[in-house]
């Protein structure tokens, strides 16, 4: 299968150990394409400067970049109001303002908040802190045996105690798209607010907030070809201005007297401090080059890549794969372990073959727990990935065995 | 990078093997040690009694490289002081950060030498020191 994409990512052009680079840790970080990379650079040589500051026109351009990075996710999530997008550095720290500025002012004791045994530590840990710290219940919404979330289990999880629902739109583990309307539905039904963590839906699917009708969304830029340090949190305008700041500090605020501060109104009110401005110049360099992809190309090849690997893999007699078989509930990850091996000591061998894949808990280790098993292998695939890219990673996993003395 | 450097035939036997991974009924002194950045976690069990390992021990889960790794530690302290554990460790973590390279200087860690190639796997070192910390945290604990 040739891919027209592939040759815009400069960093999948080189080799790695002397053999091609096979690039499959995509859940983790993407690589980044050339015209992202440009747009970073030229924003550096032209224009940069601190935004909103100064009264200089490089300040007034830089200004206008972060701006306008502002209205192109407002467009590509279709939020109502630019107001309702707030930079962040990554989905972990949007996920903390939340927790922070709204779950530790509406959470009492005795309050319950739901959330899957899929989540990223991210989406897990916080609400954790609140419910430590407010005599909180933290209730889980478990799989049933086909690894997926059923209507039974939202309906008797989520109930008149709820007050916040955060669930993962896909899990980083699995790869399993949730049933986030549903769950959003039933969360409102009992006056709970819902909280999607998009890091591994936004950057492979489409995703509108209005028909969602989340009440926050956030993701991060670099597992969706940006720059590591940008990220985004969406919030309805109605609950994002009635919330206390995160951080405090410049361009927070309006007016600032000695024992007292009116804070600036959104988005600023949650954007404290110099902002990643070169960051935001290259997540909308992203999100344009995403979009002339188109989420249905997207899908699409991930879909392709995963039905040629997954047959490959189930004929393997020493794989164990995780995770729902159906792959249309699937995106582009492939979780499993290779008989007597441990998962570090796969990717070590795997590494030597030029071929990067994940090893370990993936950040949820609760999960991990829940499967019954300590790690495992993760191969997450985008879509500059190929084929070709499948069968190097098949040949270099039908070695592993023999590497450590055992007989396939 | 070449691989038959790292997952030699030793590294591979010892990986597999069971007779230093049990329980040790007699244990006095028993520590956790953990990666939290991957999820190995090992107990390591030691029955220490005036200055001498008499026995030890450790169960756990982890790859190759950090249960072949503990295996050989145990086979290289058991009967010995806490001195020399003590030396033993120094010279360990001394060869994989590569400040003890000298032949001479390595010979007592025996077949511990067999990951000296792990300080060309960046990404696997703390696979290869887990057991050593802990020892030195136990011993340390136990005075």
């Amino acid at each position: 299968m040739s891919n027209k994409y592939r040759r815009d990512f400069p960093l999948l052009q080189n080799t790695m150990n002397g053999k091609p680079l096979v690039y499959l840790d995509n859940g983790a970080t993407t690589q980044k394409p050339q015209l992202v990379i440009k747009a970073m650079e030229d924003y550096y040589r032209n224009s940069n400067a601190n935004p909103h500051r100064g009264a200089y026109d490089l300040s007034v351009r830089a200004t206008e970049i972060y701006e306008n990075t502002r209205e192109r996710v407002q467009k590509f999530l279709n939020a109502k109001k630019s107001c309702e997008i707030i930079f962040t550095k990554n989905a972990t720290e949007s996920l903390n303002l939340i927790a922070y500025s709204y779950g530790m002012e509406h959470i009492a004791a005795g309050d319950e908040i739901v959330i899957t045994i899929s989540e990223h530590h991210s989406n897990l840990v916080p609400w954790q802190q609140v419910a430590h710290a407010k005599g909180a219940v933290l209730k889980y919404i478990y799989l049933d045996k086909e690894d997926t979330i059923n209507d039974e289990e939202i309906e008797t999880k989520i109930t008149d105690k709820t007050k916040i629902v955060a669930v993962t739109q896909v899990s980083n583990v699995l790869g399993i798209v949730n049933p986030i309307d549903k769950i959003i539905k039933k969360a409102h039904s009992v006056g709970a607010v819902a909280v999607i963590d998009g890091a591994q839906s936004v950057p492979h699917m489409k995703v509108d907030v209005q028909m969602l009708d989340a009440d926050f969304l956030v993701f991060s830029g670099h597992k969706m070809l940006s720059p590591m340090g940008i990220g985004v949190l969406y919030g309805k305008e109605a609950i994002l201005n009635e919330m206390k700041p995160f951080l405090c500090g410049g361009d927070m605020i309006d007016y600032v007297e000695e024992q007292h501060t009116d804070f600036a109104p959104l988005p600023a009110k949650f954007e404290a401090g110099t902002q990643n401005v070169g960051g935001a110049a290259g997540l909308r360099a992203a999100i344009d080059y995403i979009e002339s992809v188109g989420f249905d190309e997207i899908e699409r090849i991930e879909k392709e890549l995963i039905s040629y690997a997954v047959p490959k893999l189930q004929a393997m007699p020493f794989i164990e794969l995780y995770g729902c078989k159906d792959i249309t509930k699937k995106t582009g990850v492939i979780t499993f372990n290779v008989k007597d091996i441990h998962p570090h000591d796969v990717a070590s061998i795997l590494d030597v073959d030029g071929i990067a894949i994940r090893a370990g808990h993936h950040c949820a280790q609760p999960l991990m727990q829940y499967l019954g098993v300590n790690a495992t292998c993760r191969a997450s695939f985008y879509f500059y990935n190929t084929k070709e890219d499948v069968d190097n990673f098949i040949d270099s996993l039908n070695h592993v065995r023999g590497v450590l003395g055992y007989g396939s | 990078m070449d691989l038959s450097g790292v997952y030699t035939e030793l590294i591979a036997e010892h990986s597999k093997s069971t007779r230093n991974k049990k329980h040790l009924e007699q244990a006095n002194v028993t520590l956790k040690g953990r990666n939290p950045s991957c999820g190995d976690e090992i107990t390591l069990e030691l029955k220490v009694k005036d200055g001498i390992i008499e026995d030890a021990s450790f169960t756990g889960v982890g790859c190759a490289i950090s249960q072949a790794s503990t295996s050989i530690m145990i086979d290289l302290i058991r009967g010995e002081t806490v001195e020399k554990a003590q030396k033993l460790i120094d010279t360990f973590l001394g060869m994989i950060k590569r400040e003890i390279t000298d032949d001479d200087a390595l010979e007592i860690l025996d077949e511990a030498v067999a990951l000296k190639n792990i300080s060309n796997m960046p990404a696997r070192v703390k696979c290869a020191v887990l057991s050593w910390h802990t020892l030195e945290s136990a011993l340390h604990d136990d005075k």
